[in-house]
């Protein structure tokens, strides 16, 4: 059997006047049916564009190569029309800012039931059932009060729940998930969490969580993929990638959360994120990396073996591999 | 009752404002050379009667009295009175009123009815042919001063291929106006079924509407590109992409409902800005409404008409940006229920 979603050699540029933003470069990534798969990095190092990518969402300046396939489908080859009966059907976007992310003038109610007129064919009635059905689901107290409310009258976890509700009342295969707690406090950050892993192990819906924070990730993903400039530099399963981090990037990601059990002070990752903007050949993190050498500057290391199911694209990791 | 406390304090927010345009008004007449006695009094009054009369018209009292008289005038509905009409102001300006509305709505009709859709077209497709020729029509009419375009107009359409009647007025000779209802020829004749004069005042109007409606295509139109290039830049519409939500939906619903916000403002902008253009094109089309009338004030130097004029104009403004808010506030919800 296929996998749910293959990403393969992704690229995507954005053309400006100094040359072009590299914000994604030929990145591989799978997600398999039902699992919950990390894609973490800093501010800036392409998440959001990847999720938009995958959606075939992205518009000039933007120009995207390599392929995406889902259930075996090319995405790449499907019209227009097939594409966007795709997407919020089976590949469904929770939003970064849930608050901006609904129309301010219709009532959330009318904002999930239209997409089940849309995607599923129901009748108005049928679709306000479903709706409030959802609302349910997600949570939401008293939601034939709240479905007629309009967005800037909830609160941003209540949105958040919405939002989460409008993507799932379609019965997605695969739900991209832009840092959907950003904003939130912790306690209700933690509950949006709970009610995604819970959701998607009661409807079997895949989950692409991208965030920046691995604290995150340490609580609900199966596996991660870790992303530093466009580039996807190590993926595994979580245990893995939080005892053995095999890439430089990620080893400093991991001693900077911070943890309750351990009294130690926070080591910021030196430098900053490299200008995407005509980028060097080479790794991107060479830059700030402990471990740079010479090679690294001028070639792009590429995808090795750490373990089981453990790949990482580094080559001091492969010399000390090397050694030991 | 949100709505209703919201309705009042915008209420509240114009009086001010209403305040400071009486006072301009005054003062600038106040300040303005040339002695209102003196006109009345006529050229070869002598000194004591020129003084008898300042003292009749209250010209010899302080500024905070005189002002005083003059708003309660207002608020009495006099004006003053035409040195070249001899007739009260407030008595002119009421009969001029309709001809003056009609040809500034048709102008806000033409302008809105073409200007929204090339603005909408030109977000849409920005950047492409059609945006190109939107922006050039629309600098075309911003930048060609109306008084111009009235008279190609007329050299055109009326001199040349004669599709249009002479510029004369609201109708053409020998048409008797509808029975009066709004004052509108256009409405009244419609209402009472008038076919005649509903189709000579249509084509008088023509020429002077798209005359007027030329100058504000452009900054509807700009307006309306703005707006809706921010609203498909914003999360909620990328949102609806993300969700699968068919082109018209995003593009014609969600964006444009929300661009159409800021365009009832843009309407109440562009009615002034016709008020104030309009005085040229009644001129040009001897249109017979407050704008002409207004102009031929200023040439005879009849200062009531003009002081009434600009006070009009004011206060027409600050209504019309009053009933904008308030239909800001029927259309969105944040406002409604806040
Ligand atoms: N439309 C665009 N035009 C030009 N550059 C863009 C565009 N969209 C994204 N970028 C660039 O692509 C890069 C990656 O952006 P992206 O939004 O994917 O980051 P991110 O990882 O989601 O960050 P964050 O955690 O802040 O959401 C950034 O450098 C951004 O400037
Ligand atoms: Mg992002």
């Amino acid at each position: 059997m296929t996998e749910l979603l293959e990403i393969s050699d992704l690229t995507v540029h954005f053309e400006i006047n100094q040359g072009a933003i590299e914000a994604v470069d030929h990145i591989n990534l799978t997600i398999r049916r039902g699992e919950v798969l990390g894609l973490v990095g800093e501010s800036g190092s392409g998440k959001s564009v990847t999720s938009f990518a995958i959606l075939r969402l992205i518009r000039p300046p933007g120009r995207v190569s390599g392929s995406v396939h889902f259930d075996g489908v090319d995405l790449g080859r499907l019209s227009e029309e097939e594409m966007r009966r795709m997407r919020g059907a089976k590949i469904a976007m929770v939003s970064q800012t849930p608050r901006t992310a609904l129309n301010p003038l219709l009532t959330v109610g009318k904002q999930i039931s239209r997409l089940l007129m849309v995607h599923a064919g129901l009748s108005p009635r049928e679709a306000d059932k479903k709706m409030l059905e959802m609302l349910r689901l997600v949570r939401i107290p008293a939601p034939e009060k709240r479905a007629k409310q309009y967005p800037h009258q909830l609160s941003g976890g209540m949105c958040q729940r919405i939002m989460i509700a409008m993507a799932l009342a379609t019965s997605p295969q695969l739900l991209l998930a832009d840092e959907p707690t950003t904003g939130l406090d912790v306690s209700i950050a933690a509950k949006i969490l709970d009610l995604l892993r819970e959701l998607s192990a009661k409807t079997g819906a895949a989950i692409m969580l991208v965030t920046h924070d691995l604290g995150v990730v340490a609580e609900i993903c199966d596996r991660v993929a870790v992303m530093h400039a466009g580039q996807v530099v190590e993926c595994a399963p979580v245990r893995e990638l939080f005892h053995n981090p095999a890439h430089p990037y990620t080893k400093a990601l991991v001693r900077s959360i911070p943890r309750v059990d351990r009294d130690v002070v926070l080591e910021p990752i030196p430098g900053s994120v490299p200008s995407l903007v005509n980028p060097p050949s080479g790794c991107r993190y060479a830059g700030r990396c402990e471990w740079v050498m010479d090679r690294c500057r001028v070639a792009r290391p590429t995808m090795i073996e750490a373990g089981p199911g453990h790949v990482v694209a580094c080559y001091g990791f492969e010399e000390r591999r090397g050694t030991c | 009752m949100g709505f209703f406390n919201y309705v009042m304090r915008r209420f509240a927010l114009a009086l001010p404002t209403l305040f400071g345009v009486s006072v301009i008004c005054f003062t600038l007449t106040y300040l303005l050379p040339g002695n209102p006695a003196m006109v009345k009094a006529g050229p070869f009054a002598t000194p004591e009667h020129l003084a008898e009369m300042e003292h009749q018209m209250g010209l010899d009292r302080p500024f905070p009295e005189q002002y005083y008289r003059y708003v309660s005038g207002i608020f009495k509905g006099d004006l003053g009175e035409s040195a070249s009409t001899g007739r009260p102001v407030s008595q002119d300006f009421l009969q001029r009123l309709p001809a003056t509305l009609e040809l500034n709505l048709a102008s806000l009709l033409i302008a809105i009815v073409i200007g929204l859709p090339l603005g909408v077209l030109s977000a849409v497709h920005r950047d492409t042919l059609i945006d190109h020729i939107g922006r050039v029509v629309g600098i075309m009419g911003v930048a060609m001063p109306s008084f111009l375009t009235g008279l190609l107009f007329v050299y055109v359409f009326f001199y040349m291929l004669n599709l249009a009647p002479s510029p004369l007025g609201r109708l053409g000779p020998g048409i008797e106006p509808p029975a009066h209802i709004t004052g509108l020829y256009v409405i009244d004749s419609l209402l009472t079924g008038n076919w005649t004069t509903l189709r000579s005042s249509l084509n008088q109007l023509m020429l002077p509407a798209a005359t007027l409606g030329l100058s504000a295509i452009a900054p509807v139109a700009r307006m309306v590109r703005s707006t809706m290039l921010e609203i498909l830049e914003s999360d909620y519409i990328k949102a609806a992409w993300a969700a699968g939500l068919p082109r018209r939906t995003v593009i014609y619903r969600d964006a444009l409902r929300n661009a159409l916000i800021p365009v009832i403002t843009i309407s109440g902008i562009v009615f002034g800005f016709l008020m104030a253009g309009n005085a040229v094109v009644e001129s040009v089309f001897s249109w017979p409404g407050i704008g002409n009338y207004a102009v031929t004030a200023l040439l005879t130097k009849d200062s009531a008409p003009i002081q009434s004029f600009i006070l009009f104009v004011a206060v027409t403004c600050v209504m019309v940006n009053l009933a904008v808010d308030i239909a800001y506030g029927l259309v969105d919800p944040r406002i409604r229920f806040s």
